[in-house]
């Protein structure tokens, strides 16, 4: 016999229990909830990844939505350590110190999980975080009537006992909008952190940050300084940064208007500036550009993007309900740099003369393919550029 | 278009003649890519200007020579297994001590893995190197690390020539890296990798198929530790395979019209999605369901074969089932295998319990029950690690296993409520399990769960995972689900067709021809809405553009019955689909469901053997004499009456089970004994078996009155061959005009007595110049594509308007006779890759594949024809003639006289070399047996040193007593020839037909003609 080595498996403990999904237009799927039980009500979303939901569920994007992974076999690695930090202190496996969803949808999570660093299993994870879950839904259903009508509120209830169809209605037409929401104070750091050390740091303003831009940031060699969503252009210039990243979060970017004034800032001042998702939209805003919702928004790790300078098409990941108006940006210093090849929305543009690159996808994967690292170091040759004047 | 061996001769004639810009290299498999390099190599290409399109021929190397490739995957960061080539076996026993046992012999330059192994001692090595080195095309092995029990995992790229690639799917195989992927069960997506493992090996993928140049498709294949994220680069495939069929079929993402577009300059972007008809094709496809392929082996067809699944790919053919859980998936799989299973537990034969040993040792050694046997140690109480441990397959799909488990213990012990039914259905339970299990029938199962409400709902496969409107066609059923995608609304006249299922010994592409050609002559004919059910990832009838909907389903009553519910359906045709869709007419016509084309009361007249009999006997047309039985006594006495040998076999052919000649009471008892089931509803039939007969078969479409006559056929084997197996010629080569218009005149009367409409196969045997009928198909045959294809006439499309009632044109019976060219059959057969597998031929179908050739005279269309199927032709060199008994010693005196008057050099064993001198053939050195191995010069040795070319070995008695333990040496003989890839020919008339083409070739050069298309029939 071969030298096989074990490899931990885990049983669903907090599973078999009543689950209940009411969506704003009165539809009711039947499940099995899994996880904590409580109810909860968001935005439903849903997303067409096949892998990564570790990354997927702490993603700060996803805060204020209730997620629906459209792949249909969910939990069968279970979850990593997630304790576990790496040299630089940021979590190894997860994308935010907590899972940041609302509520999780699936077809079928997995009874059985394992994985060689397996930790826990899915369900446990969500019952200690106080998530709730549902299973056993027909996913597939469920995000052709979102593909078709448009994301819309919902609310989601696990419980021990049978759940009382008409006071979840009620509950979800009183229940706050996600629209209306204010996000930034949940997502964003209170104190500035520091990761890393180096001669040349960037500043990573945190609007929902994800821990995978962190590490890319660390990776190009500099040190990072995590700041607040509001932190006033001083304070960040205050420690003077050889670049700023603007980060994805959740929510619409019109709120963030704090962000958005330090961004005009920054596209004044031509400090290398890179912006991600939610940092991307702030930074067309501050430039003059307008944004919009989309209907059922783009989420998923297939999303191909071309290059309009090269032609080249990349795949990305995406997670995002607004972006930027083409149309508006005509009337600005920003051009157009990537666009999505199915819809042609727009998913990067950068500044006509100043060193400033937005871009909608997620270079930083996590889930989702590394394709993309490039951009990362778009960044850092701005900042050469930069430095060699200097 | 033409049909002539892929080969470097024959390619550079066609190169010459047509002058073409550009050639692909990545449609035709390993024969065509192998063909490419030979090409380059020659510089033809060079020579004629001739562009290659898509991946260059450096590419090609570096991915197909074992060392290259390593070299290359280095160079871009990849890493890979610790291997080194060699070219003799002390170079192999160097490297294997310095690596340590095990280790893996891989072949280079060959296909499906053939020729490779395990090794885990120095007498293996010796065995596979010795082996595989003859295998090689380059004559040189890999010898390399061995890891089996890590994960096994493929990725398909696509790559255009501007640098923008794409993963369109990656799959996991379920058995790790012990068993080679075409004999793995596999999933797409994968299931155990997490997302970091997924994206790194995505990239490596990439990276790799950038690195070496890939244009167009390729495969790449990994190992990933179980235990950490190590990972390697195990191989790359830079064409079109069997895996890209699968991962097309998949995804609904059409890698090979892609691939086409894209070797024509296209770059992935410009070109649009198929599905969706609005998105680009610039995307990687996400699944919002599980699949699961599951290869079909036909091991019992075959004596001696060894069941065990290793390094080489053994298996025949294959199915790919969709669902939204692995184990409805998986048990859909199973079904689609038309193995006589319907699912992996609950099945007819009561599931065995065995001693825990033996288990657990079964599943160190995978076979091709290696799943069964997983289930049956849950069943018995081993623990999942324990499992994992001996199996090395991943606990998640034996947690899976396991659900499946519980779930028969449930059914078995709990009341069948509405909860436990649903349940069992959601988890792909059929209908026959359930029933088997709680003591009902399937059709009350059926009525139970109906009333119940548990139906299964229909979904499309859309690439994108319903994120963007799609209008596809492309349809799978599930239980997880709750409501269907749509719904079938129109009034229209909607017939569904019936596909042939899975690639098997006497099922293969023909039947597929037949489908996708029934369903174009049905659009033709004004149907409005025509349907496809078929579960073959490797069809073209599966494609989702060929038809109005495809359902990839399974072909079983239960899931055609729901699939007719859900369409409304007019009616269904089952005469394209072989024996798998005919089997279904019975109990389909007995649910109300119309057959279209010749009504189920004939079809049944004609496939009850007393009933056909009477039907022949009123009509005064021979057969030769048989009766049923189902007692052994009356089996005797009818055997010793008739005579032996006799045919024998069961009433209903079920899949395995087997027909044989029998020659001695003895061995009647012994036959009757193994097939148990001889019982008054089981009786078996008994026919006299005809010694030096001839066969013949007509392929004929009837409308019920009017007749068309396809072709009349003859075998160049004696009768006893089974006619999948033997080479075929049209026309006749030596039948007489007068037994030929008895044919027809048979033909005719037949047709029109069992008021065929459609397509029906007629066979026939001639002994003494009399006309017997041996066998009535009403329904496509395995050589209609063939037909056709000769007299330029579809035959189906014909078909088409027969089913449909219309009257078929008025053609002259002797319309194939007009067309002054030969085409010859031959069969492919895969014995190299079935370890053990006797190359004799019996009344059992055997073969593979085929190749049909055409020319202008017998021999030009048979030695393209033996070309083709990979038979060489030597000019010179040596022949060894082995003959067993004396009648086939002179019957092969004048292939001998021939051989040698062309200058071969004859060897044959002493009984031989002894009759050949007494009948004046002089200069026969004689050789001595392989299991004489003392006595020199030995035909072991010069088999090894490639002493011999080609050799005529013709057992004795008959060929069909594989049996009988004396002649163990000719089988020794003619395995290690199949081994060593030289040919044998096996039967007189084979041999004399090969002689009389090397002479032919001598004088001749074989015509290349492009093929020409079908005439217009009015």
């Amino acid at each position: 016999m071969l030298r096989v080595s074990e490899i931990p498996t885990k049983k669903a403990k907090h599973v078999n229990k009543f689950g209940k999904l009411v969506l704003e237009d009165g539809t009711v799927f039947d499940g099995m909830g899994f996880g904590y039980s409580t109810t909860v009500s968001g935005e439903v979303v849903f997303n067409t990844g096949m892998s990564g939901y570790t990354e997927a569920l702490t993603d700060p994007s996803y805060n204020g939505q209730i997620l629906t992974l459209t792949y249909p076999l969910v939990g069968n690695y279970g979850i990593p350590n997630i304790l576990e930090k790496d040299e630089d202190d940021i979590k190894k496996y997860l994308e935010s110190d907590r899972i940041q969803v609302r509520a999780l949808v699936v077809h079928e999570l997995s009874l059985t999980a394992s994985h060689w660093n397996l930790a826990m299993t899915l369900d446990e994870w969500l019952y200690n975080e106080k998530i709730p879950g549902i299973t056993g839904i027909d996913t597939r259903a469920l995000t052709t009537k979102l593909r078709t009508q448009g994301v819309m509120m919902g609310i989601l209830a696990v419980s021990e006992k049978e759940i009382d169809e008409q006071a979840l209605k009620a509950q979800l037409a009183s229940a706050k909008k996600y629209n209306d929401e204010e996000f930034m104070a949940i997502v964003s750091t209170k104190e500035p952190k520091t990761y890393g050390t180096g001669q040349e740091s960037i500043i990573v303003v945190d609007t929902g940050v994800k821990n995978a831009i962190l590490r890319n940031v660390r990776k190009m060699g500099y040190k990072v300084i995590c700041v607040p969503w509001n932190y006033s252009i001083e304070k960040i210039l205050s420690y003077e940064p050889k670049g700023v990243v603007i980060a994805s979060g959740p929510g619409d970017p019109i709120k963030c208007v704090e962000t958005m004034s330090t961004a005009k800032s920054l596209i004044e001042r031509n400090i290398p500036t890179l912006g991600i998702c939610l940092g991307a939209q702030i930074l067309g805003l501050a430039g003059g550009a307008s944004t919009y919702k989309l209907k059922y928004g783009h989420r998923g790790q297939n999303k191909s993007c071309i290059d309009l300078d090269t032609e080249q098409v990349y795949v990305t990941s995406q997670n995002h309900g607004y972006c930027l108006d083409p149309d508006s940006i005509k009337n600005t210093d920003f051009r157009l740099w990537f666009t999505n090849t199915d819809d042609k929305t727009v998913e990067g543009i950068r500044h006509k003369e100043k060193k400033i690159l937005a871009v909608q996808f997620h270079p930083e994967a996590s889930p989702g393919p590394f394709d993309c690292m490039f951009i990362f170091e778009e960044l850092k040759r701005l900042i050469g550029e930069d430095n060699a004047k200097n | 278009m033409y049909s002539i061996p892929v080969n470097p001769q024959y390619v550079v004639s066609i190169i010459e003649s047509e002058r073409p810009d550009g050639l692909m290299l990545g449609f035709g498999g390993q024969t065509a890519l192998n063909c490419g390099v030979k090409l380059e190599e020659m510089e033809v290409l060079e020579k004629y200007g001739v562009q290659v399109l898509g991946t260059q021929v450096a590419g090609i190397r570096a991915t197909e020579d074992r060392q290259l490739f390593k070299d290359s995957m280095v160079e871009c960061g990849i890493p890979v297994l610790k291997s080194k080539t060699v070219y003799n076996f002390e170079q192999a026993k160097e490297v294997a001590n310095d690596l340590g046992y095990p280790v893996i012999i891989r072949v280079a330059y060959t296909l499906g893995g053939k020729g490779g192994g395990v090794a885990h001692n120095e007498i293996e090595l010796h065995e596979i190197v010795t082996r595989g080195l003859n295998a090689s095309l380059v004559g040189q092995v890999l010898i390399e690390e061995y890891v089996g029990h890590w994960k096994q995992i493929e990725y398909e790229v696509m790559a255009d020539y501007h640098g923008n690639n794409v993963i369109i799917c990656n799959m996991e195989n379920v058995l790790s890296m012990r068993v080679h992927t075409g004999d793995n069960i596999v999933v797409a997506p994968s299931q155990t990798l997490d997302n970091y493992e997924y994206q790194m090996l995505r990239s490596a993928a990439l990276r790799a198929a950038k690195h070496v140049g890939i244009v167009g498709e390729c495969n790449i294949q990994f190992a990933l530790d179980i235990d950490s994220d190590k990972y390697v680069a195990i191989e790359m495939n830079p064409r079109l395979s069997r895996s890209s069929a699968l991962a097309s079929k998949a995804t609904g993402y059409p890698i090979a019209y892609m691939a086409a577009k894209i070797g024509m300059g296209y770059t992935l972007p410009e070109l649009v999605n198929r599905i969706t008809k609005t998105t680009t094709a610039c995307f990687e496809p996400s699944l919002d369901y599980i699949v699961c392929k599951h290869p079909r082996w036909d091991f019992s067809k075959f004596d001696l074969a060894n069941r065990s699944l290793g390094p080489t790919m053994k298996s025949v053919g294959e199915v790919m089932a969709v669902g939204t859980c692995f184990e409805e998936s998986f048990q859909k799989a199973i079904r689609m295998l038309d193995i006589g299973n319907d699912g992996l537990v609950a099945n007819r034969t009561s599931d065995k319990i065995y001693d825990i040993e033996d288990l657990e040792d079964k599943l160190q050694k995978p076979d091709d029950r290696i799943l069964y046997h997983v289930a049956a140690a849950l069943r018995q109480g081993i623990s999942v690690e324990r499992i994992y441990k001996l199996s090395a397959i991943d606990p998640w799909f034996i947690g899976k296993i396991q659900n499946i488990v519980v779930a028969e213990k449930s059914l078995k012990e709990s009341k069948l409520d509405s909860c436990v039914l649903s349940a069992a259905k959601k988890i792909g339970f059929s209908d026959k399990q359930i029933g088997r299990l709680t003591g009902k029938d399937d059709m009350e199962i059926r009525k139970m769960r109906k009333e119940y409400g548990i139906i299964p709902v229909v979904k499309q496969i859309d690439t994108l995972a319903a994120e963007w409107p799609a209008k596809t066609n492309y349809l799978y059923l599930t239980y997880g689900g709750k409501t269907s995608d749509f719904e079938v609304v129109s009034d229209n006249e909607k017939i569904v067709v019936l596909g042939a299922g899975p690639y098997r010994i006497g099922s293969s592409v023909e039947f597929d021809w037949g489908t996708v050609n029934m369903v174009w002559g049905l659009k033709e004919n004004g149907v409005k809405e025509v349907s496809v059910i078929n579960c073959n990832p490797e069809t073209v009838s599966t494609d989702y553009d060929i038809c109005d909907r495809l359902y990839f389903e399974e072909l079983t009553l239960e899931r055609v019955l729901d699939i007719a519910e859900f369409e409304k359906l007019t009616g269904i045709v089952t005469a394209v689909g072989g024996q798998t869709a005919n089997n279904l007419t019975p109990n389909l016509a007995k649910n109300g469901i119309k057959i279209i084309g010749t009504s189920y009361e004939d079809i049944d007249r004609a496939e009850n053997r007393s009933h056909f009999s009477k039907v022949l006997d009123d009509l005064h047309i021979r057969q030769p004499p048989w009766q049923a039985f189902s007692s052994l006594t009356d089996a005797k006495k009818f055997a010793l009456k008739v005579g032996y040998p006799v045919l024998v076999r069961p009433s209903y052919v079920l899949s395995g089970a087997a027909m044989k000649v029998v020659w001695s009471e003895e061995q009647l008892k012994k036959y009757l004994e193994d097939a148990a089931n001889v019982s008054p509803d089981y009786p078996v039939v008994i026919t006299k078996f005809m010694l030096n007969s001839l066969e013949a078969e007509v392929d004929g479409v009837s409308d019920g009155k009017n007749v068309v006559i396809g072709a009349v056929m003859e075998h160049i084997e004696g009768a006893g061959v089974h006619s999948g197996d033997s080479m075929m010629c049209i026309p006749p080569w030596s039948l007489s005009n007068k037994i030929i218009e008895t044919i027809l005149d048979y033909t005719k009367k037949i047709a029109s007595a069992f008021t065929i409409k459609g397509p029906f196969n007629l066979q026939f045997l001639i002994n003494s110049d009399q006309v017997f009928v041996i066998e009535l198909n009403i329904r496509a045959s395995r050589s209609m594509p063939f037909v056709s294809k000769f007299v330029k006439m579809n035959l189906i499309s014909l078909a088409a308007q027969a089913v449909l009632g219309k009257s078929l044109p008025v053609i002259p019976h002797d319309r194939w006779r007009k067309i002054h060219n030969y085409g010859i059959k031959v069969p492919q057969f895969s014995f190299m890759q079935l370890e053990g597998a006797d190359v004799i031929l019996g009344v059992e179908m055997q073969s593979t594949g085929e190749a049909a050739c055409f020319g202008e005279s017998f021999y030009d269309a048979l030695a393209k024809g033996l070309i083709s199927v990979g038979y060489s032709l030597p000019k010179e060199g040596s022949v060894l003639i082995t003959a067993g008994g004396s009648e086939n010693k002179e019957k092969l005196l004048q292939t001998a006289l021939l051989l040698k008057s062309l200058g071969y050099k004859i060897l044959a064993t002493e009984h031989t070399a002894e009759f050949l001198s007494d009948k004046r053939i002089g200069d026969v050195q004689i050789v001595y047996k392989i299991s004489e191995p003392e006595r020199k010069p030995n035909i072991a040795d010069m088999l090894y040193q490639h002493k011999i070319d080609f050799i005529i070995n013709v057992p004795s008695t008959s060929t069909l007593e594989k049996y009988v333990g004396m002649l163990y040496d000719e089988y020794q003989i003619r395995r290690k020839a199949v081994e060593l890839g030289i040919p044998v020919l096996i039967t007189t008339e084979l041999a004399d037909s090969f002689a009389k083409t090397l002479e032919w070739l001598r004088h001749n050069e074989t015509t290349k003609k492009p093929l020409e298309s079908y005439e217009t029939i009015q």
